[in-house]
C-alpha cells in the first residue's frame, strides 16, 4: 500500500512541479478545526499549515487547546467540526492505530512490561514485518539514539534522559509520516533540558520527519521550531518563525507571551510615509518610529520595546525622541547580564537589559541612581490591536 | 544519642503488634496443632498422648510418625487432597473467567457508578454466609425454583439432580469467593494508565491486541493476588461441599471434621491439618516472591 503511494506521488512529480511543490508546502493542512467538550470550546476553528520537513510548535499556557489540538493529529479526540488533511487525505475519522502518525507522550508512557528493546519492536509487530526485519530496525534505531548499550533494560531501570531517548525512538521507528511530540521536555530538569532539545531536534532533522509539538515553554519552542504558533484560548494568535514572532509581535499578546517586553501606551501624532510620531503619557520625548505604519492620527497604540533594545546611561542622551529619564529601583545580575528596573516618573517600571561585558566596570550604576533609557528608531513595534 | 534510642523504639513498637497477632493467632496455634500430630489417639481427656513425660528425672520424647504415615498408605486421603486441589483450581479459574469482565467493566466506568457496582458486589458478603448457602439449597433442590421453572415449561420431565453434586460444589465456591477476586483485579485495572493504551493504539495495535499485549500483562499482579484469595481458602473449605456437594464430593476438609468430630482422632485431624497448611505454603510462597519482585522493581 505504502509503495503504491509512492508511486502515484512520483507521477504527479513528472506531470506537474507546481503541484508538487504545493504537496510539500500543504503537507498537513487543519482546516476550520474545532473541538468543543459540552459548553467549553477547547479549539476554535483553528487554520494551520504545516510544510514537508519542519517542525512546527504549538506554544501557549496551560489550558489554550493545543493539547487537545495535538491529540485530535493523533486521533485519540475527534473534530467537532473542520477537517485534518495529511498529504492530501482527510484523516478525521481515521482510528489511531490506522493513522500514520506517531506520538511521544508527554510522560513518555513507555511499556513498563517490555524491555527497551521490546518497546521498540512493538509498533513494528503490529505491521507484522518479519523478525529478522524488526532486527534490524531495533538495532538502526537504537544507535541512532544512542541507546544500544541499554537495550535489555526496562523502563524504570532507565534515566529520564534515556527514558525520552527510548521514547523518541519508538515513536520514529515506523517512519511516521507525522511525528507529535508532547511537551516533550516536560519530564526533565533544566540542564539536561538544554541539551536534549538540541539532539532531539538533530535526530528529527536528520531523518526529515514532519513534526508537530506542543510545549508551554519558549525556550524550547525557539531551540527546536522552524516555526512556531502562539496559541490562546482555542484560537491561534500568530503563526512564524521564531524570530519572526519575537521581533514583529502582531499583538500585545504575543509579545508578552514571548520573552519580557515594555508596553507604552500612547496615541499617533504624526503620521507620515517615512516615519511615525507617537506621545505617551509614560514617556517624556516623543516616541519616533523610523518607518510607516498603517495607522491613522489620533489612534490609540501600544509600542512594545525589548528590554535588550534599551539602552541605559547617568548622562541624559544626545536625541529628542525616544528617552525617559527614571531612577534605578532593582537590579537583577545574571552574570553575562543584568536587568535593570528603572521606575519613572510617571509610575511605570521599564527594564532594560545591559550585556556585563567589562569585568570590573567602575562606573556600574546602583540602586537609586538617576539614569536615562532611550533607544534608536527602529528598536520598538507598534502594536494597532 | 538518646533520641536515636527513642526512635528505635517507637519503629519497634510499630511493627510489634502485626507480629504479636501473627504469633498469638497463627503460629502458636499452628505449633499446637503440630505437637498434637506427632502425638497417639487416646480415650483420654484430651484425647491424645502426652508427647513430653518427665519422669524419674528423665524427660523422655515421644515422637509418634504413625499418623503421617497413615495418611499415606490409605489413598482416602490423597484422594482428598488432589480432589480439593482440583475443585479449587477449577473454581479459581472459574472466578477469574468471570471476575475479570467484571472488575474491567468496573475499572471503566464513571465515578458515581463505580462506586455503587462495587457496592453491588460487596453488598451479597453484608449478609450471613450460612443463609446465602441455604438459600442456594432451595434453588438447586428437586423441587427447587431451577427445577421448577423447568417442569413447568416442559423442557423436562422429571427434575435434573443439581443439589448434591461436584457442579453445585462449584457453583457455591464461585458464588462466595467471586468478591475476593473482584476487588483485587478492580483495584489493579483502575491503576492502569490509559496513556498506555493510549501508546499502544498510536503504535498500531488495535483494542484487542492492546487488552492482550498491554492490559493483561499489567494486571498479572491482580490476576496472582485474586487467584490467591479464592485458591487458599477453597482448599480448605468445609461448609460448602458439606452442605451442597452430598456425602460423594471428598474434600479435605470434609475430611479433616470427620476424623476429629467423628473418630475423634485429633492426632490424624492434625497430621491432615498440617500437611494441608505444606501443601498451601507452595503457592503463597510463590506468592510472596512475586510481590518482593514486583516491590524491588518500583523502588
Amino acid at each position: 500500500m505504502n509503495t503504491a503511494e509512492n508511486h502515484n506521488v512520483g507521477k504527479t512529480v513528472s506531470a506537474n512541479p507546481d503541484q508538487i511543490l504545493n504537496a510539500d508546502e500543504e503537507y498537513l493542512t487543519i482546516r476550520k478545526v474545532s473541538k468543543q467538550f459540552g459548553d467549553f470550546t477547547a479549539v476554535n476553528s483553528v487554520d494551520l499549515t504545516i510544510k514537508k520537513g519542519e517542525i512546527f510548535a504549538l506554544l501557549g499556557a496551560s489550558g489554550c487547546g493545543k493539547s487537545t489540538l495535538l491529540r485530535m493529529l493523533a486521533g485519540f479526540e475527534t473534530p467537532t467540526s473542520g477537517d485534518i488533511i495529511l498529504q492530501g487525505e482527510r484523516i478525521n475519522d481515521h482510528e489511531p492505530f490506522e493513522r500514520p502518525i506517531n506520538m511521544m507522550f508527554q510522560s513518555y508512557a513507555l511499556f513498563p512490561h517490555m524491555t527497551v528493546e521490546q518497546n521498540l519492536a512493538f509498533g513494528l509487530k503490529q505491521d507484522k514485518l518479519d523478525k529478522s526485519q524488526i532486527a534490524e530496525k531495533v538495532t538502526n534505531m537504537l544507535n541512532l539514539v544512542q541507546m544500544q548499550h541499554l537495550r535489555k533494560r526496562r523502563p524504570h531501570q532507565l534515566s529520564g534522559g534515556q527514558q525520552q531517548r527510548v521514547a523518541l525512538a519508538r515513536s520514529l521507528i515506523k517512519s511516521p509520516k507525522l511525528l507529535l511530540l508532547d511537551e516533550p521536555m516536560g519530564a526533565l530538569d533544566k540542564k539536561l533540558r538544554a541539551r536534549m532539545q538540541l539532539e532531539i531536534a538533530n535526530i528529527i532533522d536528520s531523518l526529515g520527519v514532519t513534526c508537530v509539538m506542543v510545549t508551554h515553554d519558549q525556550e524550547e519552542a525557539m531551540t527546536m521550531a522552524d516555526r512556531i504558533a502562539i496559541m490562546d484560548a482555542g484560537e491561534i494568535c500568530q503563526v512564524g518563525t521564531p524570530s519572526e514572532i519575537y521581533e514583529q509581535p502582531n499583538s500585545q499578546f504575543t509579545a508578552e507571551f514571548i520573552g519580557s517586553v515594555n508596553i507604552l501606551k500612547g496615541a499617533v501624532k504624526d503620521d507620515e510615509p517615512s516615519y511615525v510620531t507617537i506621545t505617551s503619557d509614560d514617556c517624556e520625548t516623543e516616541i519616533y518610529i523610523g518607518h510607516g505604519i498603517t495607522c491613522f492620527v489620533g489612534q490609540e497604540v501600544a509600542v512594545a520595546l525589548r528590554p535588550e533594545k534599551i539602552s541605559i546611561s547617568k548622562t541624559k542622551p544626545d536625541q529628542q525622541y525616544n528617552c525617559i529619564s527614571g531612577v534605578v529601583k532593582d537590579i537583577a545580575y545574571f552574570g553575562s547580564h543584568s536587568v535593570y528596573h528603572v521606575r519613572t516618573p510617571s509610575g511605570k517600571t521599564i527594564s532594560v537589559t545591559e550585556m556585563n561585558d567589562i569585568r570590573w566596570a567602575g562606573d556600574r550604576l546602583t540602586w537609586d541612581d538617576p539614569v536615562w533609557v532611550y533607544w534608536d528608531d527602529n528598536a520598538s513595534v507598534v502594536l494597532t490591536e | 544519642m538518646k533520641d536515636f534510642q527513642w526512635r528505635r523504639f517507637k519503629k519497634w513498637w510499630l511493627i510489634f503488634p502485626p507480629y504479636a497477632w501473627l504469633i498469638l493467632f497463627f503460629a502458636v496455634p499452628f505449633l499446637i496443632i503440630l505437637k498434637i500430630s506427632f502425638s497417639e489417639a487416646a480415650i483420654a481427656q484430651p484425647p491424645y498422648t502426652a508427647i513430653f513425660e518427665y519422669a524419674n528425672e528423665k524427660l523422655v520424647i515421644n515422637l509418634n510418625f504413625g499418623n503421617y504415615l497413615w495418611l499415606f498408605t490409605d489413598t482416602l486421603y490423597l484422594n482428598a487432597y488432589l480432589s480439593s486441589l482440583k475443585i479449587a483450581a477449577i473454581s479459581t479459574t472459574l472466578c477469574l473467567a468471570i471476575g475479570y469482565p467484571i472488575a474491567y467493566g468496573i475499572a471503566r466506568m464513571q465515578g458515581s457508578i463505580q462506586n455503587l457496582c462495587l457496592m453491588l458486589i460487596i453488598l451479597p458478603s453484608w449478609t450471613s454466609f450460612l443463609i446465602r448457602i441455604y438459600a442456594w439449597m432451595g434453588i438447586l433442590r428437586n423441587n427447587g425454583i431451577i427445577n421448577n421453572v423447568l417442569i413447568s415449561l416442559g423442557f423436562v420431565d422429571e427434575p435434573i439432580r443439581l443439589l448434591n453434586t461436584e457442579f453445585a460444589v462449584y457453583i457455591g465456591i464461585v458464588y462466595t469467593y467471586l468478591p475476593f477476586m473482584v476487588l483485587p483485579l478492580y483495584a489493579n485495572l483502575v491503576k492502569l494508565d490509559s496513556r498506555l493504551l493510549e501508546a499502544s493504539a498510536d503504535l498500531g495495535a488495535g483494542p484487542i491486541r492492546s487488552f492482550f499485549s498491554i492490559t493483561l500483562p499489567l494486571s498479572r499482579g491482580g490476576i496472582i493476588a485474586g487467584s490467591m484469595l479464592v485458591f487458599i481458602p477453597a482448599v480448605g473449605e468445609f461448609v460448602i461441599p458439606e452442605l451442597l456437594g452430598g456425602a460423594e464430593i471428598l474434600m479435605i476438609g470434609k475430611v479433616l471434621w470427620g476424623e476429629f468430630f467423628g473418630n475423634r482422632d485429633w492426632p490424624v485431624a492434625s497430621a491432615v491439618a498440617t500437611i494441608m497448611l505444606l501443601l498451601l505454603l507452595i503457592p503463597i510462597a510463590l506468592f510472596h516472591r512475586y510481590q518482593f519482585r514486583e516491590l524491588e522493581e518500583k523502588s
